[in-house]
């Protein structure tokens, strides 16, 4: 059987999360997930696709989001990308959400999801 | 990626040249110490510019986080750099030399988790010391040089022919 396949705006809505920045690239496809607030652990460790969770919401984040090909930002605890982040991820097409969970508690349920780390 | 500059071989004079590994693009770019908001920007366009060539994917990955690494240790620990790009038949090249504080041990700069980062950059989740492993990784030659209190050279050698991995 193949895979159901997870989109951004079926992350969104299940777990209603804030759309901070694209609006417009909500349809993109989530292959898989990583979780890290080590911005060289997660140029090393993160594929093409994934959605990353983090805590970081300072501009550099768009740049690693961009050259990983990631699919999706997602701020967990209640953070807001700063404004200057915002800009860059417009320009650049990279999507930002955030969530008022906590990490631990957002990655169980994308995992439940069917968004795994493994692939 | 011989097919998509073949088209611009119209002669064997220009075949030969290719065939002797000169330089088919090059690209300088400036970094600026310190300058955390606009830091990987130039590992953005080196990667845009790649991706226009028609270089494989999994090159252009590789290339991506060697940048990238490379482009934050100059806005981490130097005042300024230059990253310069240069794509031959069979490799790329990237070139990148920082005015700074420079590396006083290289071997111990280059053992994971070995980081000089201050709070603020780890804060920001730099520091991790995975930087230069990342860089040696992806490339096939790393060449490192450094002078305490002058600064460092960087030359990252990936090719065009060969999967690493
Ligand atoms: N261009 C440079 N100039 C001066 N020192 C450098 C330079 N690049 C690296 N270093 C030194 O080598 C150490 C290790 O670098 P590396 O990139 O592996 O880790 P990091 O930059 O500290 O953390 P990370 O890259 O994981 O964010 C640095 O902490 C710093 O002391
Ligand atoms: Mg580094």
């Amino acid at each position: 059987m193949a895979k159901k396949k997870i989109r951004l705006s079926d992350i969104i809505k299940c777990f209603s999360l804030h759309i901070e920045c694209g609006q417009g690239l909500l349809d993109r496809e989530v292959e898989g997930g990583y979780v890290s607030d080590l911005l060289s652990d997660v140029m090393a460790h993160s594929k093409m696709g994934d959605v990353w969770i983090t805590l970081q919401g300072h501009p550099n984040i768009v740049a690693v989001a961009r050259l990983k090909e990631i699919a999706g930002i997602i701020l967990i605890n209640g953070r807001k990308p700063e404004e200057e982040t915002i800009k860059k991820a417009e320009a650049e097409g990279v999507p930002i959400l955030s969530s008022d969970l906590p990490a631990f508690e957002l990655v169980g349920k994308l995992y439940e999801m069917g968004v795994s780390g493994k692939r | 990626m011989l097919m998509v500059l073949g088209h611009h071989l119209r002669t064997k004079n220009e075949w030969d040249r290719v065939m002797r590994s000169e330089i088919l693009f090059q690209q300088k770019f400036k970094i600026h110490g310190g300058d955390f908001v606009n830091a990987g920007e130039s590992s953005i366009k080196i990667r845009n510019i790649l991706k226009e060539i028609g270089i494989d994917t999994d090159i252009i990955r590789r290339i991506a986080i060697a940048a990238y690494e490379a482009e934050m240790n100059v806005v981490m620990f130097a005042q300024h750099g230059t990253m310069h790009l240069l794509v031959y038949s069979n490799k790329i090249l990237l070139k990148v030399a920082d005015e700074g504080q420079g590396i006083e041990n290289i071997e111990l700069a280059m053992q994971p988790g070995f980081s000089t980062a201050t709070e603020e950059m780890r804060e920001m989740g730099f520091g991790a010391g995975m930087g230069l492993p990342n860089i040696k990784k992806n490339a096939d030659v790393l060449n490192i040089t450094s002078t305490v209190g002058k600064g460092t050279r960087l030359e990252i050698n990936i090719n065009l022919n060969s999967k690493n991995d």
